[in-house]
Formats: C-alpha cells, sequence, structure tokens
C-alpha cells in the first residue's frame, strides 16, 4: 500500500478547491484498496461494497471543504466509507451495524494458538499457488466482523493503530486487543493448513524467519 | 520471574508490533531460546502476517479502479466541491 503523504494531500486539495477538479484522481488513488476493502468487510458484497465504495469517493470530492486537516486526509476518507458501510446496513433493516458498534472486546473466548512443535517458513511465493490466496481469503473472512475491520486495516491495508481507531470509531486499545485476537484466530485456522505449503528442501538460507529471528535478537 | 507459554502467547501480537517494553521483551526473548513450541506459535503468527498482507491475498476486482475513476470524471463533469 501506498504511504501517505500529508503534504501532497494538502497541495492537492488546495489546488482542488482552486479549479483543478482533475487532480482528485490523483489525491483518492491510494485510498482505493482500504476504502473498498472497509465496505467489503461491512457488506460483505463485491456489487454493493463497489457500489458503497463509488458513492464514498463522490461524497468526499464534494464534501472536500470540510476536511479540516486534523486527522490524516485518509483516515478521514475511511470514516465516511464507515459511515457509507453503516449506513446501507440500516436502510436494509439489518442488524449487523448494533452489533458492530457495540463494545464486546470484555467478551473472553478461546485464543489459544494451533499448538505446532516446529514451523517451517511458507515463503510469499507460494501465493502464486491460487489455491493459497483462498484459504486465506477464506481465513480473514470467516472471523467475526469486529475482528475482521481490524485485520484489513492494521495487517492487509499496513494503517497504525491510531489511524485504524480514528476510521473504526474505537479506541486505540479496542484495535489492539481485537488485532490480537484476529491474529491469534487466523494462526489457530491457518497454521495446520499453511503446514502443507512449506518448502520441501531444507537448508535453503535463513529466510523470512531467519532474518526476523536476528532482527528479534539484535534488538 | 520466569513467564510461561501462556504469558507469551497473551503478549504475541505486541511483541510482534514492537511493542512490549524492554524487560518483557527480554523475557520472552529469553523464553523463546528454550521453548520450541512459543517459537513455533511466534514464527507461524508473523507468517500468517506477512501471507494475508501480499497484495496478491486480497485483491481489488478487475475494473474497480477504471470504474471507479469514469464515475469521478462524470461527478467532476457537472459538481465542484463544496
Amino acid at each position: 500500500m501506498t504511504a501517505p503523504d500529508p503534504q501532497f494531500e494538502a497541495d492537492c486539495i488546495c489546488r482542488i478547491l482552486a479549479g483543478e477538479h482533475q487532480l482528485f484522481h490523483d489525491l483518492i488513488r491510494p485510498c482505493e484498496r482500504p476504502i473498498y476493502f472497509l465496505l467489503m468487510s461491512l457488506l460483505r458484497n463485491e456489487t454493493e461494497a463497489e457500489d458503497a465504495a463509488q458513492d464514498t469517493v463522490i461524497k468526499v470530492y464534494l464534501n472536500l471543504k470540510s476536511f479540516r486537516g486534523d486527522s490524516q486526509f485518509r483516515t478521514w476518507v475511511l470514516s465516511i466509507a464507515r459511515n457509507e458501510g453503516l449506513g446501507r446496513l440500516r436502510k436494509a433493516g439489518s442488524r449487523r451495524e448494533d452489533s458492530l458498534e457495540a463494545d464486546t472486546d470484555e467478551q473472553t473466548g478461546d485464543y489459544t494458538p494451533a499448538i505446532l512443535t516446529s514451523w517451517r517458513e511458507i515463503p510469499s511465493q507460494t501465493l502464486e499457488r491460487e489455491q493459497l490466496g483462498v484459504i486465506l481469503r477464506k481465513a480473514v473472512e470467516a472471523l467475526p466482523e469486529i475482528y475482521r475491520n481490524v485485520v484489513l486495516l492494521r495487517d492487509i491495508e499496513e494503517m497504525d493503530a491510531r489511524e485504524t481507531a480514528e476510521a473504526l470509531g474505537i479506541t486505540e486499545g479496542a484495535v489492539k486487543v481485537r488485532l490480537h485476537r484476529a491474529r491469534a484466530l487466523l494462526q489457530r485456522e491457518l497454521a495446520p493448513h499453511l503446514k502443507g505449503f512449506a518448502p520441501k528442501k531444507r537448508g535453503q538460507g535463513k529466510g523470512l524467519f531467519g532474518w526476523f529471528k536476528s532482527m528479534r535478537l539484535d534488538d | 520471574m520466569r513467564i510461561d507459554c501462556r504469558h507469551v502467547w497473551d503478549h504475541i501480537s505486541a511483541y510482534i508490533d514492537g511493542e512490549v517494553d524492554s524487560s518483557l521483551r527480554a523475557e520472552i526473548d529469553k523464553h523463546l531460546e528454550t521453548c520450541e513450541i512459543c517459537s513455533a506459535v511466534l514464527d507461524s503468527t508473523h507468517n500468517v502476517i506477512v501471507l494475508i498482507a501480499d497484495d496478491r491475498v486480497f485483491k481489488l476486482p478487475t475494473g474497480f479502479s477504471q470504474r471507479l475513476h469514469a464515475r469521478i470524471d462524470r461527478e467532476l463533469e457537472s459538481a465542484s466541491p463544496s
């Protein structure tokens, strides 16, 4: 994901408001993925999520003047996307929006990880096998909604905890708790399936985990 | 204080994100040196995070961007931001 560039955004917004409307294409481009995946997570339907994403972007354009710059532009955009998604759920008479707003972080659950005695890294080249992508997507889609939203913004769109909290209208503490539980659920669901994708040969360099471990020890 | 596996699992997400304080981090590192299970849990959790973040896993629908920018163009012709 492209990291936001506040200077570029501020400059773009000034110029758009001054009449260079075409610059809106460049301004919104880095936000397309998070807008869509947040709405997909809320609405669970590709067509509806795309339609809501388009409406969100138009609302962003029409209300650009009201962006005050006291949060990141992307955070502001995502809160508009979230309102769009919740509004659609409300209109459809869905009760899911209530459960989304409820503070369920106190709920206890079993977040014990899958216990493995060894783990061999699954290299990202393995993603060229479509089957692995399907397994990963299904696991994320099967997460409870409040966890899925956080994983999508934190781990998939790589937003920080503060920005995720602002975009979802929850506290940073809730983001951290939900992310921890989501990762534990994903590890438990995925680790047993992923073992089958591990390379068969041993001794092919230290790979990501060798790097990760050495970084961990060096810190 | 010697920490146990459950304690490590409770902090694994914060550990991966570099959000545990230095004394807890040192305890976890010490535990990981000798605990094969927690090392595997950490490595598999980290691997899952790396894999789901790959752009090839969650892709925008084909043509999403083109349709979005065509809609923006239609809007730009008819309205100005307020």
